[in-house]
C-alpha cells in the first residue's frame, strides 16, 4: 500500500502522507532541550488509515500536528497529498490546511453558536468561499452521515454522537487528502466509541481518504488498517 | 467576519452588558457634546450675527464690552483706514428683566444691544424704546408686543418681534438703537455710562483679510480688532468652557476605549479555545481579529444609535430655555465616529493576544 516519494516537492498523489526523519525539538526556558519527535518515519497510502497508539506524552499529538501543518517539524521531510510542506511558513501552512487537511478533535470543539449545517461551512467560508458548491457538500454530508434532519440543531442540541459525525462531517469539507482523528471516542462509551470508529472507517473507505486515528485505546485499533507505536517520540511499527 | 456577526445575532446577550454601558457613555458624550455647543452658542450668538471684517474695541479692553470705549475721535482713525468702507456702533448692557406675568424676583436675564450696523438675521434698529428680541426670551414669557422693564430702573423697552441665535452670555438678547441702550445704560448702570456718541466696540466692513491689523496699525494700539471667528474665541470665558468640556470629552472617549477594550479582551480570553480551533481549521489571524472588530464596530454603533434617539428626544421633550443643550447632527456623529475609532482602538488591544493563538492549542498538549 505504501509508496515511495517522487520528488523533492511533489510527488504522486498515491501516498497521502509521507514523513521522512522527522524532528521536533522545543528548547525550554533553562536552555535544554526536549525531543517531542525523534528521527518519524511513516507513509500512509490514499485510503489507508493507521491507527497511532502511545501512552501520554509519548508525541502521538506532535506527529499529528505536524502532519496536520499545525506545527513545523525541526527537521525532516512532509509530503502531504503531494505538497512537501516542509518549508511552508505560518501562512503557507494555514493555506494548506485550508485545503488538504481534516481535523476531527479531541473535545469535538464544534462553533457553539452555528447549527450543525453551518459548522460544516465554516471550513469554506474559512477557506475558498465557494458559496452554492460548499452548500451542496455540507447538505450531501450531513445526509450521508445521517444527520439530514439535525442539519439546523445546535452542537448543543445534539448527542455526544451526532455532535461527534458533525465533526466528522466538518473535517470532510475540503475533500481533505488526510484526516487527523485525534482520541474521536475518548469522550464516549464503549458501545458509542465502537460505533463512531465504524463510521470513520466506512466514511474514509468510502471516499479512499487517508486517515490517522491518535488513541490510547487499543480496543479501537483493529477498525484502522494497521497501528504504529510511538514510545518516547520514537515510532515503532 | 460573517462568523462574528453570526455570533452577535444568535448570543445578543453576551454583548447586551457591553451594550448598555456603551450606551451610557454615548449618551453622556452626547449630552456634554450638546452641552457645550449650547452654552457655545448662547454665549456667542451675538458675535456670530455680525456681519463684520473686524469688531473693534479700545486697546485695553480684551475684548470685553463692558471694558470697551471708543470715542468719535479714535472712530474717525478707524474710518480713515484704507479699504475701510462702512464702520457702525456697537454697545451692550446685561441686566434682569421684569416680565408682565410674572414674579417680582422672576427676571428675565437680557443682554440690550444698540447697534448701528444691523447683524444678520436682525433688521435694522428699530424706533427709541423698541427692541427685536432673541426668541429663547419667550420661555421667560415674553411675547411679542409685550413691554417689559429692564434693569432697577425699570426703563420700558417694547419688544416688537423675535430673531434667532443672538444670544450673549448666556442671556437673551435685545436689539435696539444706540439712543435707547445709551439711555438705559445711563439710567440702570450710572457708573457706565458713556457721553454722546462714544460706543464700546466698532462693527467693521471693508475690503482686505488683514483689516484688523490695518486698524490696530492705525490708530497705533489704540484699538484692539479682532476678525468675528477670533472675537468669538475671545469673549471671556468661551475658551475655556470649551477646554473644559472638550477634556472631559477626551476623559468620556479614552472610557469607552477602555471599556471596549476590557470587554473584548475578556471575550478573545473566553474564546481562545474556540479561535485555535478555527485557525486549525484555516483561519487566518487577521480574519479572527476582523471579526472582532466587526462585533466591537456593530455593538457600538447599536450604542450609539440608541444613544442619539435618546438624547433627541431629551432635547425635544426639556423646556426651551431651561438648559443650554443644543443637539445637532454634527454633534452626534461627531460622538459616533469618535466611539467608533475607540472600538477600533479598544479591540487592537486583544491583537497580540488573537496573534498568539497556537492552531495546535486545538488537539491537546504538544506532546
Amino acid at each position: 500500500m505504501n509508496t515511495a516519494s517522487a520528488g523533492p516537492s511533489t510527488t504522486t498523489v498515491t501516498t497521502a502522507l509521507e514523513m521522512s526523519a522527522v524532528r521536533k525539538v522545543y528548547t525550554m526556558g533553562d536552555g535544554s532541550e526536549v525531543v517531542a519527535l525523534d528521527h518519524a518515519t511513516l507513509t500512509l497510502g490514499s485510503d489507508e488509515i493507521v491507527a497511532l497508539v502511545g501512552p501520554s506524552g509519548s508525541g502521538k499529538t506532535t506527529l499529528c500536528s505536524i502532519a496536520g501543518g499545525i506545527l513545523s517539524a525541526t527537521e525532516g521531510r512532509i509530503v502531504v497529498g503531494g505538497e512537501d510542506i516542509s518549508g511552508h511558513d505560518a501562512k503557507e501552512l494555514t493555506k494548506f490546511r485550508q485545503d488538504k487537511v481534516g481535523f476531527v478533535f479531541q473535545s469535538v470543539n464544534l462553533v457553539p453558536f452555528l447549527n450543525a449545517r453551518e459548522n460544516l461551512l465554516v471550513v469554506d467560508e474559512l477557506g475558498k468561499r465557494t458559496g452554492a458548491p460548499a452548500k451542496a457538500r455540507a447538505d450531501q454530508l450531513l445526509d450521508e452521515l445521517g444527520l439530514a434532519d439535525r442539519a439546523k440543531n445546535l452542537p448543543s442540541q445534539l448527542s455526544g454522537g451526532q455532535r461527534q459525525r458533525v465533526a466528522i462531517g466538518r473535517a470532510l469539507m475540503n475533500d481533505p487528502s488526510l484526516v487527523l482523528f485525534d482520541e474521536p471516542t475518548s469522550a464516549l462509551d464503549t458501545k458509542l466509541g465502537e460505533q463512531v470508529m465504524e463510521l470513520i472507517r466506512n466514511e474514509m473507505k468510502t471516499r479512499g481518504t487517508a486517515a490517522i486515528v491518535v488513541t490510547h485505546d487499543e480496543r479501537i485499533t483493529h477498525y484502522c488498517d494497521r497501528s504504529v507505536h510511538i514510545v518516547d517520540g520514537r515510532l515503532e511499527a | 467576519m460573517k462568523l462574528a456577526l453570526k455570533e452577535l445575532r444568535r448570543r445578543p446577550g453576551r454583548f447586551a452588558t457591553a451594550t448598555i454601558i456603551l450606551t451610557l457613555i454615548a449618551i453622556l458624550l452626547m449630552f456634554l457634546g450638546g452641552l457645550l455647543d449650547g452654552l457655545i452658542a448662547s454665549s456667542t450668538g451675538a458675535i456670530r450675527a455680525q456681519n463684520a471684517d473686524a469688531i473693534v474695541y479700545s486697546g485695553t479692553a480684551q475684548a470685553s464690552f463692558v471694558r470697551s470705549r471708543i470715542d468719535p475721535d479714535l472712530r474717525a482713525q478707524v474710518e480713515a483706514v484704507e479699504g475701510v468702507t462702512e464702520v457702525g456702533g456697537i454697545g451692550n448692557v446685561q441686566l434682569g428683566a421684569r416680565v408682565p406675568g410674572n414674579g417680582p424676583r422672576d427676571l428675565a436675564s437680557v443682554a440690550l444691544f444698540g447697534y448701528e450696523l444691523a447683524p444678520d438675521g436682525v433688521p435694522d434698529a428699530p424706533a427709541y424704546g423698541q427692541a427685536w428680541a432673541d426668541e429663547t426670551i419667550k420661555a421667560s414669557g415674553v411675547t411679542d408686543g409685550m413691554v417689559i422693564e429692564v434693569g432697577p430702573a425699570r426703563t420700558p423697552i417694547e419688544i416688537i418681534g423675535f430673531v434667532e441665535d443672538t444670544n450673549f452670555n448666556g442671556q437673551s438678547s435685545l436689539w435696539a438703537s444706540p439712543d435707547t441702550w445709551r439711555d438705559v445704560l445711563s439710567a440702570n448702570r450710572p457708573d457706565a455710562q458713556l457721553g454722546p456718541d462714544v460706543f464700546q466696540a466698532l462693527i467693521v466692513r471693508g475690503d482686505g483679510d488683514g483689516l484688523p491689523d490695518a486698524i490696530d496699525a492705525a490708530t497705533a494700539g489704540a484699538t484692539d480688532s479682532y476678525t468675528v471667528d477670533e472675537a468669538v474665541a475671545a469673549i471671556p470665558g468661551v475658551t475655556e468652557q470649551q477646554n473644559t468640556f472638550n477634556q472631559i470629552i477626551g476623559v468620556t472617549v479614552a472610557i469607552a476605549l477602555v471599556v471596549i477594550g476590557l470587554f473584548f479582551a475578556l471575550l478573545t480570553v473566553e474564546r481562545t479555545s474556540l479561535y485555535g480551533v478555527l485557525k486549525a481549521l484555516g483561519a487566518k489571524s487577521s480574519t479572527i481579529f476582523a471579526g472582532l472588530v466587526a462585533q466591537a464596530v456593530v455593538v457600538t454603533a447599536i450604542a450609539a444609535l440608541v444613544a442619539g434617539t435618546l438624547v433627541v428626544l431629551l432635547d425635544l421633550l426639556l423646556p426651551a430655555g431651561s438648559i443650554p443643550l443644543l443637539v445637532t447632527p454634527g454633534r452626534i456623529l461627531l460622538s459616533v465616529a469618535l466611539l467608533l475609532v475607540a472600538a477600533v482602538l479598544g479591540c487592537s488591544f486583544s491583537l497580540r493576544r488573537v496573534l498568539r493563538i497556537d492552531p495546535a492549542s486545538a488537539i491537546g498538549t504538544t506532546s
